[in-house]
């Protein structure tokens, strides 16, 4: 099968072109196959973990070893958005010396701060011990996974920016036998352009998903493998993010606060963070669970909301906006972490869940089980394998960890919150002081599609307008996340039956997507002559967060990826 | 026929820019740097011209600081064979940069040099210009396409009055605009290849060149905010308010 083609010597892997049946069209098309020893989706602190890690492994036992990443960012950290307060814990143990490589780990945490607002007051409250920071720096994730990404590739690691994993690939048996990269130049009608470039398989021994939250792969995945039959729902949270450049009069390095409470009603789960880094810029954003129930909620609008409070506005208001970004949180913990192996590969990082809630950190959990697994698939492939091998070794290993122990003893913190602010600030007390996380139960975690209540048994909420100095509005924002797509390509945000979207979500919830979008994506278009609607999908604003993805009513929005490379461009997010 | 083409490296044009705050210039740090538009539009036409069997030999050249390397990786993925890169820390002005293209091209010997008209960074679109000169060679610039025809090259340049053609002895110089070509995307096992072809580094002294500045930045302010729109009711008013506030009929 297949023809041969010439590679320049030093390159030691098996090519081959193939020829395969190609895409949904089933036309006939030629896609390259590369293989590696071990294949990763995802360039964020879970994968990229990994793959160093394995690298290290090999290089101190002298075994030859191919790494491959794939990111779909046009850069490392293009992507990459979080707080954040970042535990070192993880990265100690991956590279020890990361104060010498020069990590961008730069602002050790100073004083922590947690906050009850009204709408005009702000009350101090004791800092749960969860989020004592002692320790911990306040960092740029986005850069941190740019150094991360040097550190890889310093160890031999071949990573590929640019290149989004659109499929999985199956052996016969239904093993994982790796996955495809997009195809790029498909037109908006399906067919390929003058450029077309077709995808390529990138065949693994064991492929590694590390998509962060709410995988489109993993997402494929867990459906066709039922990897979560055993465990709760998953459940979020949209993170909406700015980073300011402020007056220096306002900055205070190292400094963190967080709140609860005033713009949100007392239901919704939700409260912000504000991190002081240096060079005069703070992180400022805002978490809303994505269980909310009022359709009307808006969390972009939320958002803009805080930062007009008396106590917050001081801070901003002599200073600029600087970017501007959304990405969702898995907030399920121990409760929804599904099955993490199956035959030809395993699940790391947010992709599976282990973000710690009541910590809001997930970097120094994600990175560690990308370690973990690396040392489990390390030692799985030195003995001959029969067949698609499946680590199961790693869920032990995992088990055994600190990971394990972290996310088990907060476990019930957030379930606690259905029960409103004051409830799940009470239980959350109870819990970590007196059952120090030991209590003989566990509260069970729900999916959030599914809590929207009807518009016509909730209360449209008033939104001030955007003042443009401190709050803004969602375009303009947008415009700050250099967020772009090629235009013409297939839409990412397909619709599995498009009547739905008028019949269900029009009709029951007001089409709730065009207020928890972060970036206008959704927009109800009503035709002046005949008053007919239709949902207009603006796709090249989309900033990958994936909350429609979870929270459609009906899960009738499906995300893949688009054309690789595409998306936010975020610099120091 | 040998050709060199000369790439920079430059912040991505779907980057947000952003003036440091004191003015001194725009804050760079972790903004996504590419190959300059024009220029991967320069590779991509070399490359067309080799698979026509035109051209024997692409040699990249991008004058810059070391991740320029990534730039000039990418330019051997689209299809370039060898890379020569001078190290120089900070800008370059163009007639620095002439004189170092000129220097490379002394020792390379290409029949063709090809350019992007203009960086999208300084937008100084005076390089392929400068290089000419130095050279004593033709130019044909802002290119939008070209013919080989009995030893002489004809170019299509897009100007005001329409397209003119003009016809070259080569050597020549070649400056790109963007509808010479669309750039094909590389792909996946292409930058695989391009990291096992030939990179060489060299520097200005090496090349005997003073790249010191000649000019001095005042200041970079960012754009005037646009200011915010109006709706109008009816075309009588519209009409009016372009005669008596806009004043522009
Ligand atoms: C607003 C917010 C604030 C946070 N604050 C903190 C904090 O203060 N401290 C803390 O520790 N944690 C914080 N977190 C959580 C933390 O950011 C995550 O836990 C962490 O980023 C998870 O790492 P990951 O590698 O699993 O996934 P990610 O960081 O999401 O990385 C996944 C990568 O994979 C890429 N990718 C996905 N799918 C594909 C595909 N199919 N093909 C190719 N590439 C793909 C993505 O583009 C991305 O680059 C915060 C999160 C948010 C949203
Ligand atoms: S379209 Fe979906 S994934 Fe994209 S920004 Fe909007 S909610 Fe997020």
């Amino acid at each position: 099968m297949g023809r041969s083609i010439h590679w320049p010597a030093g390159i030691n892997r098996a090519y081959r072109l193939i020829l395969c049946i190609g895409d949904r069209t089933g036309k006939l098309m030629e896609r390259e196959s590369m293989e590696f020893d071990v294949v990763i989706v995802g360039g964020g602190p879970s994968g990229l973990s990994a793959a160093i890690r394995l690298r290290q492994l090999a290089a101190a036992s002298g075994r030859e070893l191919s790494v491959c990443v794939v990111e779909k960012g046009a850069e490392l950290g293009a992507h990459i958005l979080s707080g954040a307060v970042m535990e070192p814990r993880a990265l100690d143990e991956l590279l020890p010396d990361w104060q010498a490589k020069g990590a961008p780990l730069t602002v050790a945490c100073a004083d922590d701060n947690f906050i009850f607002l009204t709408e005009r007051r702000a009350v101090g409250l004791m800092a749960p011990p969860q989020m004592n920071n002692h320790g911990n720096y306040i960092v740029s994730l986005g850069n941190v996974v740019r150094w991360l990404g040097v550190q890889a590739e310093e160890a031999g690691v071949e990573v590929f920016p640019g290149f989004a994993a659109a499929e999985v690939l199956y052996d016969p048996s239904g093993a994982v036998r790796g996955v495809a990269t997009g195809d790029m130049g498909i037109g908006k009608d399906g067919k390929p352009t003058e450029n077309h470039t077709p995808g390529v398989e990138l065949l693994a021994k064991q492929t590694i998903f590390a998509e962060g939250v709410r995988g489109s792969l993993t997402k494929s995945l867990i459906s066709r493998l039922h990897l979560d039959k055993d465990c709760n729902p998953q459940t979020y949270g949209i993170g909406i993010k700015e980073l300011w450049e402020v007056d220096p009069s306002q900055h205070r390095p190292g400094r963190i606060e967080h709140t609860v409470g005033w713009p949100l009603d007392r239901e919704t789960y939700g409260g912000s963070f504000l991190y002081h880094l240096d060079n005069n810029q703070v992180a400022v954003g805002y978490v809303v669970g994505l269980d909310y129930k009022n359709p009307y909620l808006s969390p972009f609008e939320e958002f803009q909301r805080f930062k007009t409070h008396p106590a917050v506005r001081r801070i901003f208001e002599s200073g600029r906006r600087l970017s501007y970004g959304a990405r969702a949180l898995a907030e399920g913990g121990f409760q929804s972490i599904p099955r993490l192996t199956f035959p030809g590969g395993l699940l790391v990082g947010d992709t599976a869940g282990f973000l710690n809630v009541p910590k809001i950190k997930g970097i120094h959990t994600a990175m560690k089980s990308g370690m973990v697994a690396a040392e489990a698939i390390f030692a799985a492939l030195e003995k001959p394998a029969s067949g698609a091998l499946e680590v199961t070794a790693y869920p032990a290993m995992l088990k055994a960890s600190w990971v394990w122990k972290e996310l088990y003893l907060s476990r019930n913190i957030r379930p606690s919150f259905h029960w409103g602010l004051w409830g799940g600030i009470l239980y959350s007390a109870l819990d970590t002081y007196l059952f120090r996380g030991r209590a003989p139960w566990t509260l069970k975690v729900h999916s959030d599609h599914d809590q929207l209540r009807d518009a016509r048994d909730s209360v449209p909420i008033a939104y001030p307008k955007p003042d443009n100095t401190l709050t803004f509005d969602r375009l303009s924002s947008v415009f700050l996340s250099g967020a772009v797509h090629e235009e013409n390509q297939p839409c990412h945000l397909q619709l599995k039956d498009p009547s739905i979207a008028l019949t269900v979500n029009l009709a029951r919830y007001d089409s709730p997507e065009q207020r928890y979008c972060p970036a206008a994506v959704y927009e109800i278009v009503t035709e002046a002559g005949d008053n007919s609607s239709h949902l207009h999908i603006s796709a090249s604003n989309c900033l990958h967060c994936k909350s429609c993805d979870i929270k459609d009513p009906t899960q009738n929005i499906n995300w893949v990826v688009p054309e690789g490379g595409g998306g936010p461009n975020y610099p120091n997010m | 026929m040998k050709a060199l083409v000369a790439v920079k490296r430059v912040v991505d044009y779907n980057a947000t820019i952003l003036v440091k705050a004191d003015g001194s210039g725009i804050d760079t740090n972790n903004l996504k740097f590419s190959i300059n538009p024009f220029d991967e539009v320069a590779v991509e036409e070399a490359v067309r011209l080799k698979e026509a069997g035109m051209v024997s030999e692409i040699v990249v050249v991008s004058i810059g600081p070391a991740q320029a390397q990534d730039t000039l990786r990418n330019a051997l993925a689209m299809g370039g064979d060898r890379a020569i890169l001078v190290t120089v820390d900070g800008d370059v002005e163009p007639l620095a940069v002439a004189k170092l293209l000129r220097a490379v091209v002394e020792s390379e010997k290409p029949d063709l040099v090809i350019l992007g008209k203009q960086a999208i960074d300084g937008d100084c679109n005076q390089t392929g210009q400068m290089l000419a000169a130095l050279l004593g060679w033709p130019q044909g610039t802002f290119a939008s396409a070209l013919a080989f025809k009995d030893g002489e090259l004809n170019v299509i340049r897009e100007i005001d009055s329409g397209n003119e053609t003009v016809s070259l002895q080569l050597p020549a110089v070649i400056t790109a605009d963007l509808r010479l070509n669309t750039p094909r995307y590389v792909s996946l096992p292409n930058i695989m290849k391009a990291k096992k072809k030939p990179l060489a580094t060299t520097t200005p002294a090496t090349l005997g060149v003073d790249v010191a500045a000649r000019q001095r930045v005042l200041k970079v302010e960012p754009p005037a905010k646009r200011k915010a729109g109006i709706k109008v009711g009816s075309v009588a008013e519209l009409v009016a308010k372009l005669k008596n506030e806009a004043k522009v009929i």
